[in-house]
């Protein structure tokens, strides 16, 4: 028998509300029920992190994240980082400069765990970038330049542009 | 969409404990980051939820009256990383739970699920063992502590009465275990992100003042046996010894005598006790430098 919920949330910044299935998960909801198809279904097991969402600012896998847990949550997606007049974010222009994208599954995810990188306000060194960075798989194996789009992004955050532009 | 019978939603621990007294058969879900794997698996397929992942009062970390470190079970493993109070108190906690998967599953996976699956390998258990935890449960007549070495009983079996409706409500370290006491947790895997521990290994030591003998040293392991599990004889070999290299190799063989890995996929029972006493040896180095010893 099926049981559904009513979840109310805000999504990209708009308060919404939707009467979901309890056996779906967020990346059903968003994809199916909201038509946020950057949300990818990768492994479905939580390795791959194709799926990730911000949730409250926090970079979650929502294939193993319950749709009915989104209630009262802030939801970003990539759809979520476009300005109002299209313009995009910096990290995905910094994705964008470094060729960060190859086939572009994982990309959307890796802009958003990127995301809450740079949004903590923190300077990592490599090693903990790369570490904050591993919870997505590439399957073209494009790592470096998704590391130094990321990298780049997070020195001019903090005001260090040259800096940024040494960053090979 | 995931393979479950049905869904129960709880908002307090008052709720949970009445809705597991209702569906006794019912499956706990917190973070649900092991959970929702083994329905899609199809371990769980087919279950009735109880998701406690709403019931905010069981997040956070705090100090007690008594000064013990309260970790409520729904902390995510980031939020207990990132959380002030471990870091200057217990800080190797914080790095043992900074290894388990990757950041996403950090954000979502709880230190009260690492426990109740009852595995050897969780990242948090060796550290809550050699720190010696109290586990605290919430049923219908109230509540009820434990040693963490009492609540693990078996491989994926641990000591919640389920007909008292009970749930994991906290995990506790003691002051006596936190006081004047520095840590490290080594996690031994062939890869450093995803992994699962092939074995982890977490030491901590109290020294005399002086920095020259060993006041108190525990030590714990992950996937050294069937649960996670205190290593009592290389414990007593070197508690009131002073802090000397071969004191610390002696230590390391001894673990010998206490672990009993297993052949498995992942590495050999030999391979497993060959890391099992560099390990010991390392972790304890690392937490005399700590401790501002030397050696």
């Amino acid at each position: 028998m099926a049981q559904y919920a009513l979840v109310k949330c805000n999504i990209n910044g708009k308060d919404v509300e939707k009467i979901v299935d309890v056996r779906a998960s967020l990346t059903d909801m968003l994809r199916n029920d909201f038509r946020l198809t950057s949300v990818k279904k990768g492994c479905e097991v939580g390795e791959c992190g194709a799926c990730t969402a911000l949730i409250d600012g926090e970079a979650i896998n929502t294939c193993l994240y319950l749709a009915v847990w989104a209630d009262g949550k802030h939801i970003i997606t990539l759809e979520g980082l476009m300005n109002p007049d299209g313009t995009i974010s910096d990290v995905q222009k910094a994705f964008m400069e470094e060729t960060s994208i190859q086939c572009g599954f994982c990309i959307p995810g890796f802009i958003l765990t990127a995301t809450e990188i740079v949004n903590s306000g923190k300077e990592y060194t490599d090693d903990e970038l790369r570490k904050l960075l591993s919870g997505h798989l590439c399957r073209c194996t494009g790592y470096q330049n998704i590391f130094r789009a990321v990298k780049k992004t997070m020195l001019r955050r903090l005001g260090k542009n040259e800096e940024a532009e040494l960053v090979r | 969409m995931y393979d479950m019978k049905a869904l129960y939603e709880a908002y307090t621990v008052e709720e949970a404990v009445k809705l597991r007294l209702e569906h006794p058969e019912a499956q706990i879900i917190a973070g649900g980051t092991d959970v929702l794997v083994q329905m899609r698996e199809g371990r769980r397929a087919g279950k009735e939820l109880i998701s406690i992942q709403k019931i905010d009062s069981m997040r956070g970390v705090c100090m007690d009256e008594q000064e013990n470190i309260r970790i409520g079970s729904l902390t995510t493993f980031s939020h207990i990383t990132h959380n002030p109070i471990i870091m200057e108190k217990i800080n190797v906690l914080g790095e043992a739970v900074d290894m388990v998967g990757g950041p996403q599953i950090r954000n979502a996976g709880t230190i009260g699920g690492n426990t109740c699956n009852g595995v050897t390998s969780a990242d948090s258990a060796s550290t809550l063992h050699a720190w010696e935890a109290i586990v605290e449960l919430t049923g219908v007549n109230g509540k009820r502590y434990l040693p963490i070495k009492d609540f693990y009983i078996k491989a994926g079996t641990v000591d919640i009465n389920v007909a008292e409706g009970e749930i994991q409500t906290a995990i506790l370290i003691p002051k006596a275990s936190w006081e004047n006491t520095k840590g490290f947790y080594i996690k031994y895997g062939m890869r450093n992100a995803m992994e699962i521990a092939t074995t982890g290994c977490s030491v901590n030591v109290r020294l005399s003042e002086d920095k020259k003998t060993f006041d108190r040293v525990r030590i714990a392991y992950g996937v050294a046996g069937p649960v996670p599990m205190r290593a009592p004889s290389a414990e007593a070999v070197v508690n009131g010894q002073p802090v000397t290299m071969e004191n610390i190799e002696t230590f390391s063989r001894a673990v010998l005598e206490d672990i009993n890995p297993r052949d498995s996929w992942r590495a050999s029972k030999a391979f497993r006790k060959h890391i099992a006493v560099e390990m010991a040896k390392r972790a304890l180095i690392e937490s005399v430098k700590r401790c501002g010893g030397e050696i």
